[in-house]
C-alpha cells in the first residue's frame, strides 16, 4: 500500500518537525557509537584520554581472565535463559489455548513479573533462594533435614540462581508472544486435521508449532537479546558475586568503566557487546523491513 | 472425542495451569507474607507460613528510615525523584513518537525509510555504548547528577520504541481519510490535531504504559546518571537489599521491593491489555 503524496507546498514541514528528534536520536545512538568505539582504542583509564592506543585495550580485554568469566557466563546463562523461557512459554502457550475458562486470570498471573523491575525480582529471588532461612530452611522443615541449598553463595552455582530468576520473569512474555502467533492461525487448518483422525499432540506437533516459525523467531531474537543486555538482574540478586562468579558482559562493563577506573577496557567490552547485539539484530531488522514493502 | 477421555485430559490440562499459575504467584505471595512479619517470626516460621499478626513496621521502615547506604532515609526520597523522572520523560518521548510516527506513515520522504530503519536499532542496541560518552555530554551540558539529565538520556533512549509503535499504528490508518481532508484544505498540523490524534487513543495508552514501565523500571541508566540526591527507586532498592548491616532485615526489603513494584503492578492490573499490546509490538511485528 503507497502512502498519500501530499501537497508539495508543505513538503518541508514534515521534514523539519522530525529533524529535532532524528537529529538527537543519530547523535545519541551512532555518534555516541563511534565515540564509544574511539574510547576503545584509546589510552583511557581513570579519565578520557584521547592518546591512540591501537587494539591495547582489546588486547587487555581478551586477556582478563574476568572477562572469560563473563563470557562463559554468558553462555551458561543465554543458552539456559533462553531455552527455558523460551520451552516454558510455548508449553504455557498451548495449554493457555485449550479454550480454557479463566483463561484471562492464568494470562495476568503468567506476565505479571514482566511488569515488574529486574531489581525488584532479583531482590525477591534473594531472599527465597537465600540459605539460611529461605527455601533450605522451608524443606527441612518439611522433614528432609540434610537439604542444602547454597547454590546463591556458591561460586559454581550462583549463575543458575541468575537463570531461575530470570526465566520466572520472562516465561509470560515468550507465552504472549506464542498465544498470540497461534491466535492467528487459521482454525480450518486445525479442524481439517481433525477430520483426518489426528490427534490434538499431532496437531500441535506437526501443523501448529511449525507454522510459528516466524513467531518463533522474533521471539527467539528479542530474548537472547535480552540476555546479551542482561544487568540489572545480577545486580540485585548476586551483584556478580560471589566474587566475580557470576559476571556477565554488561556487569563486566559497569564494574570497569565506573568503578575501577578502566575506562577504555570498559569501552571495548561494550563494544563488544554492541557487536554481538547487531549480529543478532540487523539480519532480523533487515528482514522485516524488507518484508513490509 | 468421547467425553470420558476428555475430561480426563482436562483435568491434567487445569493442573499443569494450575501448578504453573502457583509457581508465578509464589513469589509475591513470599514477599508480601514476608513484609507483613517482624524478624523474630521471620527467623522461627518458613517462608511459605503466613503471618501470624501483620504488621505494617516494616512498610514503614522501609519508606521512612531504612538505611540506604550512610543515609537512613527510606525509600521515599528516592520514589520522588522516579516521580519527577518519569512524567516529564514519558510525555516528551511519547509527544515526539507521536510526531515522528506520524511522519513516517503519513509523509514520507526520500530516505525516510531508511531514517526509520536506522533509529530502529536504538530499539536494540546494548546501551552500554552509550554510557561513558553520555556522561561526559552530560557534564558539559550541566546535567550530570541530576533527575533533568536522566529524563534526557530516558526521553532519547525511548524515541526509538516510541516511533516504531506510533508508526506501526498510523500505517493501518486509511489514506483516504487524510486525503480527502487536504481536499478540504486541511494542512499537516490540522490533519495531525484533528484527524489523527483522536483517532490515537489506544496506541496511545500502549504507549504511555510501556514508557512508563520502562523508565520506572530502568535501572542502568539510574546508576551510572544520577547523583546524590537524584537517584531513582531502583537504585534506592538495590542499595537498601544490599546495605551490609549486621542484622538483614528481610521483612524491610520486601516491603521496599513491593514499594518498587506497586505503581508499574497497578497499572498492569488496570490496564493489562495495553501492556500486553506494547510487550508484543516491542517484538516489531506490528
Amino acid at each position: 500500500m503507497s502512502t498519500a503524496a501530499p501537497a508539495l507546498r508543505t513538503s518541508w514541514l514534515p521534514r523539519l518537525v522530525v529533524a529535532p528528534s532524528f537529529v538527537l536520536s543519530f547523535l545519541f545512538i551512532y555518534g555516541l557509537m563511534a565515540w564509544n568505539g574511539y574510547l576503545s582504542v584509546s589510552a583511557s583509564r581513570l579519565l578520557p584520554n584521547y592518546e591512540f592506543a591501537g587494539l591495547a585495550q582489546y588486547q587487555t580485554l581478551w586477556d582478563s581472565e574476568r572477562w572469560w568469566v563473563a563470557l562463559k557466563n554468558l553462555g551458561i546463562f543465554g543458552g539456559l535463559f533462553i531455552g527455558g523461557a523460551m520451552a516454558l512459554g510455548l508449553l504455557m502457550a498451548i495449554l493457555l489455548d485449550q479454550k480454557v475458562r479463566a483463561e484471562g486470570l492464568l494470562r495476568t498471573i503468567y506476565l505479571y513479573p514482566m511488569a515488574l523491575s529486574f531489581i525488584v525480582t532479583g531482590t525477591a529471588w534473594k531472599w527465597i533462594l537465600n540459605p539460611g532461612l529461605g527455601l533450605e530452611h522451608l524443606v527441612q522443615s518439611w522433614g528432609f533435614k540434610d537439604f542444602e541449598f547454597g547454590w546463591l553463595v556458591d561460586p559454581d552455582m550462583a549463575i543458575f540462581c541468575v537463570v531461575i530468576a530470570g526465566v520466572w520473569q520472562s516465561a509470560g512474555f515468550v507465552m504472549a508472544l506464542f498465544l498470540a502467533g497461534l491466535r492467528g492461525i487459521d482454525e480450518s487448518i486445525v479442524k481439517a486435521a481433525q477430520v483426518d483422525g489426528a490427534s490434538l499432540p499431532r496437531i500441535y506437533w506437526r501443523i501448529l508449532v511449525p507454522s510459528l516459525r516466524p513467531v518463533f523467531f522474533s521471539t527467539l531474537m528479542v530474548v537472547s537479546h535480552l540476555a546479551v543486555k542482561s544487568f540489572d538482574l545480577v545486580m540485585a540478586l548476586t551483584a556478580g558475586g560471589p566474587g566475580y562468579a557470576t559476571d556477565l558482559p554488561a556487569t563486566f562493563m559497569y564494574t570497569m568503566a565506573f568503578s575501577r577506573g578502566q575506562i577504555g577496557l570498559g569501552a571495548a567490552s561494550a563494544t563488544m557487546m554492541l557487536a554481538t547485539v547487531a549480529a543478532i539484530v540487523v539480519p532480523y531488522l533487515y528482514s522485516e523491513l524488507r518484508a513490509k514493502r | 472425542m468421547n467425553g470420558r477421555a476428555l475430561s480426563w485430559h482436562r483435568l491434567v490440562l487445569f493442573g499443569a495451569l494450575g501448578l504453573f499459575a502457583l509457581v508465578f504467584l509464589t513469589p509475591l505471595y513470599v514477599m508480601v507474607s514476608t513484609s507483613l512479619k517482624s524478624m523474630d517470626e521471620i527467623r522461627e516460621g518458613t517462608l511459605l507460613a503466613l503471618p501470624a499478626s501483620p504488621s505494617l513496621a516494616a512498610w514503614i521502615k522501609a519508606w521512612s528510615e531504612a538505611c540506604t547506604g550512610t543515609d537512613c532515609g527510606g525509600l521515599r526520597p528516592f520514589f520522588l525523584n522516579s516521580v519527577m523522572m518519569v512524567v516529564p520523560a514519558v510525555a516528551v518521548s511519547t509527544l515526539l513518537g507521536s510526531l515522528n510516527g506520524y511522519v513516517l506513515s503519513k509523509w514520507k520522504f526520500r530516505g525516510s525509510e531508511l531514517m526509520f530503519a536506522m533509529i530502529l536499532f536504538g530499539v536494540f542496541m546494548p546501551m552500554q555504548v552509550v554510557l561513558l560518552p553520555m556522561s561526559q555530554v552530560l557534564g558539559w551540558l550541566g546535567l550530570a547528577s541530576s533527575v533533568w539529565g536522566l529524563v534526557l538520556v530516558h526521553v532519547l533512549a525511548g524515541i526509538p520504541s516510541t516511533t516504531l509503535f506510533f508508526r506501526n499504528y498510523y500505517v493501518g490508518l486509511p489514506d483516504e481519510l487524510l486525503k480527502a481532508a487536504m481536499l478540504d484544505g486541511a494542512g499537516f498540523w490540522q490533519i495531525f490535531w484533528r484527524i489523527v490524534l483522536p483517532l490515537s487513543t489506544p496506541i496511545l495508552v500502549v504507549t504511555l504504559i510501556w514508557q512508563f514501565t520502562q523508565i520506572w523500571n530502568d535501572f542502568l541508566y539510574g546508576v551510572v546518571f544520577s547523583g546524590a540526591d537524584s537517584k531513582p527507586i531502583t537504585v534506592g532498592l538495590n542499595n537498601l537489599a544490599n546495605t551490609s548491616s549486621t542484622v538483614k532485615e528481610y521483612n524491610v526489603d520486601m516491603a521496599a521491593a513491593m514499594i518498587a513494584a506497586l505503581p508499574t503492578l497497578f497499572v498492569y492490573i488496570v490496564a493489562g491489555k495495553y501492556f500486553v499490546r506494547g510487550l508484543t509490538a516491542g517484538a516489531v511485528k506490528g
